[in-house]
């Protein structure tokens, strides 16, 4: 009867995880660059002597789900997105270089080009520093051209191009600060092929709807395991008046 | 207790906020020189609850460990400097900015605030002052009895006095351009300050130096665009609600173990 009772305990811990991380999920249903976590399930024997007899279930980070967000049009010079695949190049909290699909970009008040949240945007050669400008322009290929203060229309600057890198899928990996790093930290080198649109921003791509379903289908999955919990108490109460002299 | 109910909280707050930003931009819709703002969200920090790749046994590894978010969080509420429309009042007295810059400010209590509002007035001395009566600077004063008044592209304000032929120049407009206009601090009144984040102020006259030109007759109206505003109402109440379902959930199975387990 214990081992029941701890198979089915675990399973709801587990639920509990599964569930907390799908609320995750739906607490940034609307921040810009977000990547929804995924999930799964493995199941887990517990290897002795003679028969296997238990498997617990523990829930696992499958990798985050890299699929594009939705592009909403902003109309703001400094707000980018990267078309189809691939990765703004950041410098993280840090120093080591880091990905975000968070294309709001600002430049601070000493010239440097940062993210909505403050982490300076890398170029070819480290952060990149802009110039008093009147006004200023991101090329699809990152290219940051602008119009210094004071200078005629036809007096376009180029400052310095945005590191878009496209590193494979399978080597990217969350780190705790939620930026995208390499698996092993290794700089990667930038591809040309990655594009960017200007004026607009990429949602969340967390699918709303299906993280409803999910909570639903989590928390009785959840309830399922509390009452076979419940039932290991009514057989061990059985078995107790079973036993029972009277 | 549960993660999942503090996680559904971050992002109720989140929702809040934006919530709180898109009425404040829709309440400012009608207000000259407004500009809206925005609230920027970023997923909180990870635990990693078991690490992918550590010694499952002897020989073997787990494939992919576990790693939890925490919520979101409001990172800013930044305010975008863009245009706004330009109406036309046919005010002598009213000046819009076209470009970059900001009109300077003195505020009672002898510091310099900057704003993008150009319905000046005059008051009982006949000092050019913003509708809450604070002056401009560098101070403009207009002669009593001028006829007309002439704000200049370039902020040279003249007056027409009686019994003169020529226009009397009774001083200039500047403006204050910042490096970094987001990073200005909005104090309400239409009114911004400096901050370390937007930089110091370089003054000067309008249309040098990237700074914009003035436009006499002219209000520059708020960049709030509704249907936007409206279309984020949807989205932020939905999240909302969403969020509030995730807390109702974690407390209905919460509800179920307490029931159904213990004596």
């Amino acid at each position: 009867m214990d081992r029941m009772l701890y198979v089915a305990m675990s399973g709801a811990k587990e639920t509990a995880l599964a569930q907390a991380r799908n609320s995750q999920n739906l607490a940034n249903a609307s921040t810009t660059g977000f990547k929804a976590s995924l999930d799964a399930f493995s199941s887990r024997p517990v290897s002795g002597p003679g028969h296997d007899t238990r498997t617990y279930a523990v829930t696992e980070d499958m990798r985050v789900d890299l699929s594009p967000g939705p592009l909403q049009a902003t109309g703001r010079d400094l707000d980018v997105a990267v078309n189809g695949e691939g990765w703004i190049a950041v410098q993280g909290a840090d120093g080591t270089e880091a990905y975000t699909r968070a294309g709001d970009l600002r430049v601070d008040s000493v010239g440097l080009l940062t993210t909505g949240t403050g982490l300076p945007v890398l170029g070819d050669g480290g952060p990149i520093a802009v110039p008093p400008f009147e006004s200023l322009e991101i090329g699809s290929d990152g290219t940051i051209s602008i119009r210094p203060l004071g200078q005629e229309a036809n007096a376009m600057a180029q400052v310095d191009r945005i590191k878009l890198v496209n590193p494979d899928p399978a080597e990217l990996v969350r780190g705790e600060d939620g930026l995208i790093r390499h698996a092993l930290m290794e700089e990667q080198p930038a591809d040309a092929q990655v594009t960017l649109v200007g004026g607009m921003l990429e949602a969340s791509n967390v699918n709303t709807v299906e993280a409803m379903v999910k909570m639903i289908d989590l928390a009785r999955h959840f309830e399922m395991q509390v009452k076979m919990m419940k039932t290991a108490e009514d057989n061990d109460a059985a078995s107790a008046s079973l036993l029972r002299m009277s | 207790m549960n993660n999942a109910l503090w996680i559904a909280k971050t992002g109720l707050d989140a929702q809040q906020t934006r919530m709180s930003v898109i009425s404040n931009n829709l309440a400012n819709v009608n207000t000259t020189g407004f500009k809206k703002g925005r609230a920027v969200f970023q997923d909180l920090i990870y635990q990693t609850v078991r690490q992918a790749g550590a010694q499952s046994a002897q020989n073997t590894e787990l494939p992919s460990g576990l790693m939890l978010g925490t919520g979101v969080r409001t990172v800013a509420t930044e305010k975008m400097f863009t245009q706004g429309n330009m109406t036309q009042t046919g005010n002598a007295l009213d000046a819009a900015i076209e470009g970059r810059g900001f009109f300077q400010i003195l505020t009672p209590d002898g510091n310099f605030a900057y704003t993008r509002d150009g319905s000046f007035q005059l008051n009982s001395e006949g000092s050019l002052v913003t509708s809450g009566g604070l002056e401009v600077q560098p101070g403009i004063v207009i002669p009593e009895g001028a006829l007309s008044i002439t704000i200049a592209e370039d902020g040279t304000v003249s007056a027409q006095v009686a019994g003169n032929v020529a226009p009397l120049e009774v001083g200039a407009l500047e403006l204050a351009d910042f490096v970094n206009p987001a990073g200005l601090q909005a104090i309400g009144q239409n009114l911004f300050i400096e901050t370390a984040a937007s930089g110091a102020p370089q003054t000067g006259n309008p249309g040098l130096d990237g700074r914009g030109t003035l436009i006499q007759g002219f209000l520059e109206s708020s960049n709030v665009n509704t249907v936007e505003e409206l279309v984020n109402m949807i989205e932020t109440q939905r999240a909302y609600e969403m969020n509030s379902k995730a807390i109702s959930t974690a407390d209905q199975m919460l509800q179920y173990v307490n029931n159904n387990l213990g004596r």
